[in-house]
């Protein structure tokens, strides 16, 4: 534990890519063996049933450090981090324990179904074994939630270079179905259980967004362009008389989407399409409000597949007749997906997402305005040549989206932010005029220099009106350009109306609180979409 | 009547007709110490120990009005005794005794409890009312002992050696700097920055027993640098000049560093919550020594801070006052200094 609560030291303290990837490399050689299938599996996001409640740690925390329950959560506002509150107002460990990782792992994973009194036993004294930094470690354990700036890209580089492994196949590898406590780590790189599991997808081939001028890319033959879909992107596969769909979350949604499993019947083993989840319906791509409708549902009515039915669009063929199609170049890999998609026998369902034919870049930008009619978020554009890589590279893909839309609105509320932010009013509410009244439309928090965010937090300290905990209702003054991707009806909000992606465009010092839009020019916005 | 009051211009002891630590310019300010926050220029008179004078000539200037006075000893003002004793949180820090009528009541400044071996340790002192600090009253802050803090900077500074990395400590420079200084003497070369060279040249001619330092020139060299430890202010922690060195790497020497969220909004490399500054059970053991029947709470924490005494059975108020900025204090002092050379270079 103590090798991994150092890593972890090492990773918070550096903001650069290279010493991370050197404390991970370090980290991946030195510790033990047993250890590093769960650090793999945590970074990843595979995340154990949570063992003890929030709660119940939480007032252990406080009896055991004899502090009023008023004052520990004045601590924890002032830390941000529950995990880290904990570890600190503990008094001291009063003896030394050298029980491994994956040892306090497995254990925290044993206390599932034990009473709460054996829990608490458990789990006071292993606080009483560990020192300040690990106790926050272990802590982390218990919630599952690790989130510590490493990305799984950064995370394949790491073990890549550590086990002299080519990296989109070590990406490959830690991606499926595998179980920290049944695999080595040698065998888990060299992807041993890959092989045997008819389920295991491709990493998806990520675009970066086209900052320059399309013309920047080459001549216009080079290139194929297609719409870019506002869903889910998913990758299903069908092999060995399975089927298997996969979000890009690498989470498996197939039992969320009954409309795909034709697929089963018509699919050839040996399969895998790369694509778009999309509510589609009579022929058109819906508003991802209402494909929303049907994202994380344990069980759909009637209703809900009649309103949001689903539809794929599909543009890649990563495996076909049971080969890996991926170093094949993007012509070839379009012939044979028209072919696959061309022999199903339901015909609505499937589609191919249609190439976009143009003669010169100007022609494709206007072509690409009109995005937004066939709820689309404007062109992707891939290389004729070009391989299906692991991730995100840049050169091959580029997405080329349609401006945001965007709203001029009034701060109203602002609240201390947490982890690197929690000494600062860093996020902020924000409402549109309704008649001569404010009404919030908008959280958000991103999007300001560190600087801004120290000027906005100044303002908000002298001009705070009221104070609801750690929330402040300031005067309404400062005026914020919001921009958004997409607009839905919602019951819950007050406005009656909800932003998609929502944050800060622009700080717009020259408006002044009585120049801000209104609630009815966002009604508007709205139907357009709708109809 | 209260032997003192809390005014628009500082602590005042009506009594005694002074001012203890005033932010605006009076007769004669007492004084704790010589952080920014806590002493100011303009006053016509000043009182402090021994070892703040020199400080006050350094940073306020030569010709100033002021006595001072060793621990320990009293003198009498207007009828009100006055004596000094020690507060442990920077060289010549102390906490102002005050007594009239059989009536006790101490100020005490910044202080810790800690014994960090170049300021003189805290001594408690029994009084009928407290002014105490909360700059860390919360019980999340709890420092480790100075000892284990100095393994892990020496720790840090062989790690950077071994990647070629030249290791910055960031420090006030007083207080922290001359800690870092004694704690750390004798391991490798240290460089420091003009502000803390001369408050060191002004503590060694005052007859403290600072260890070597260097002073960094414009003929210091960055390999030179590379090969030993620099210690600078915060105000230098993230301008150019650290960024032309070879490969620095910063760490920050403060009491804030105990917690993540403010190690990495410093975006320093490394964080050791080495602090000047009481802890929370510092400050609750050094409030319980007083006996205090009274206990003024000023900058900090100091709602949280004055509830808990109140809830634990010690009568506490919470006092607002223009202490606890010392790092904007020496940061605006240390522009204004810069802006002040550049100015005299371009003529």
């Amino acid at each position: 534990m103590r090798r991994f609560s150092e890593l972890i030291q090492q990773l918070e303290m550096s903001n650069k890519t290279n010493d991370k990837i050197a404390a991970l490399v370090d980290y991946f050689t030195e510790a033990d063996d047993l250890d590093k299938p769960y650090v793999i599996a945590m970074f990843t996001g595979k995340k154990p049933r949570r063992p003890v409640a929030t709660a119940l740690i939480k007032q252990w925390a406080i009896e055991l450090s004899g502090i009023p329950e008023w004052l520990f959560a004045e601590s924890y506002h002032s830390v941000g981090d529950l995990s880290e509150t904990i570890a600190l107002v503990l008094p001291p460990a009063n003896h030394k324990t050298n029980r491994k990782l994956h040892e306090w792992i497995q254990d925290l994973a044993d206390l599932q179904g034990k009473d709460d009194d054996y829990k608490k036993q458990f789990i006071e004294s292993a606080w009483n074994s560990l020192e300040t930094q690990e106790r926050f470690i272990f802590n982390k354990l218990i919630s599952g939630n690790f989130r510590i700036g490493v990305s799984n890209k950064m995370l394949v580089n790491a073990l890549a270079k550590q086990s002299d492994t080519e990296s989109s196949k070590v990406m490959h590898s830690i991606m499926g179905k595998w179980q920290p406590w049944e695999i080595s780590y040698a065998d888990l790189l060299a992807g041993a259980h890959v092989n045997t599991d008819n389920s295991w997808p491709y990493p998806f081939c990520l675009a970066y967004a086209l900052e320059a001028e399309p013309a920047s890319l080459g001549p216009v033959t080079d290139w194929q362009a297609e719409w870019k879909w506002d869903g889910i992107r998913g990758q299903i596969v069908k092999r060995n008389g399975e089927l298997f769909i996969w979000s890009r979350g690498e989470e498996l949604v197939t039992d969320q989407f009954p409309e795909l499993h034709f697929l089963l019947d018509e699919l050839p083993d040996g399969t895998v399409l790369d694509g778009e989840i999309l509510s589609v319906k009579d022929g058109q791509v819906q508003a991802f409000s209402i494909l929303q409708q049907r994202l994380n549902r344990k069980t759909i009515n009637k209703s809900q597949l009649n309103d949001a039915p689903i539809g794929f669009y599909t543009y890649d063929l990563l495996e076909y007749e049971g080969r890996d199609l991926r170093t094949d170049d993007l012509n070839l890999r379009r012939q044979l997906l028209e072919k696959t998609i061309g022999r199903l026998k339901t015909t609505n369902i499937v589609i191919l997402s249609p190439v976009v034919s143009f003669d010169t870049w100007d022609e494709l930008a206007e072509i690409r305005q009109g995005a937004r009619d066939i709820n689309s978020e404007g062109i992707m554009l891939k290389k004729l040549d070009s391989f299906y890589h692991s991730g995100r590279k840049r050169g091959d893909w580029w997405k080329w989206k349609i401006n945001p839309y965007t709203v001029d609105t009034v701060m109203i509320y602002a609240q201390k932010g947490s982890g690197r932010r929690a000494n600062f009013f860093t996020d902020y509410t924000f409402a549109v005029r309704d008649g001569d009244k404010l009404i919030t439309i908008a959280k958000a928090y991103s999007g300001l220099t560190d600087k801004e965010i120290k000027e906005v937090n100044a303002f908000v300290v002298k001009n705070a009106i009221e104070k609801f905990g750690p929330v402040r209702t300031v005067k309404p003054e400062l005026v914020f350009e919001i921009a958004f991707e997409g607009i839905a009806e919602s019951k819950r909000h007050k406005a009656g109306l909800a932003l998609r992606f929502p944050r800060i465009a622009r700080w717009r010092k020259d408006k002044k609180a009585d120049e801000i839009n209104t609630l009815d020019d966002l009604r508007q916005l709205l139907q357009s979409t709708l109809s | 009547m209260a032997l003192i009051q809390f005014t628009n211009k500082g602590i005042y002891c009506k009594q005694g007709n002074f001012y203890i630590d005033p932010w605006r310019p009076v007769e004669l300010a007492v004084t704790t110490h010589g952080h920014a926050d806590h002493v100011k220029w303009g006053n016509k008179a000043y009182l402090c120990h021994d070892l703040t004078k020199p400080i006050l000539n350094q940073r306020l200037g030569e010709d100033l009005h002021i006595e001072t006075l060793p621990y320990g000893k009293e003198i009498n003002i207007n009828g009100v005794k006055v004596s000094l004793f020690p507060a442990g949180h920077v060289i010549g820090s102390a906490q102002i005794r005050l007594e009239y009528k059989g009536e006790i009541c101490v100020v005490s400044g910044d202080y810790k409890t800690e014994n960090d071996g170049i300021s003189t340790d805290f001594e408690p002192v029994k009084c009928h009312t407290f002014v105490s600090e909360s700059t860390f009253g919360l019980p999340i802050y709890k420092w480790q002992p100075q000892v284990a803090i100095f393994d892990q900077i020496r720790d840090w500074v062989s790690g950077n050696h071994d990647r070629n990395k030249t290791s910055v400590l960031v420090a006030y420079s007083l207080g922290k700097a001359q800690r870092l200084i004694k704690g750390l003497a004798g391991y490798d070369d240290l460089y420091v920055h003009n502000s803390i060279a001369n408050l060191n040249d002004r503590f060694i001619q005052a007859g403290v027993d600072l260890p070597n330092t260097i002073r960094i020139t414009a003929d210091t060299t960055k390999d030179d640098l590379q090969k030993g430890i620099v210690i600078v202010p915060p105000a230098l922690a993230e301008g150019r000049w650290i960024k032309n060195l070879h490969n620095a790497a910063t760490g920050v020497c403060s009491g804030w560093m105990q917690v993540r969220a403010s190690r990495r909004w410093r975006s320093a490399d490394a964080g050791f919550a080495l602090s000047d500054h009481a802890d929370w059970p510092g400050l609750l053991s050094a409030i319980k020594a007083t006996e205090a029947e009274k206990v003024f709470v000023t900058h900090g924490y100091t709602a949280t801070f004055s509830k808990y005494l109140n809830e634990i059975g010690i009568e506490s108020e919470e006092v607002k006052t223009q202490y606890g900025n010392e790092e904007e204090e020496e940061n605006a002092e240390l522009h204004a200094d810069t802006e002040h050379k550049t100015q005299e270079g371009t003529a």
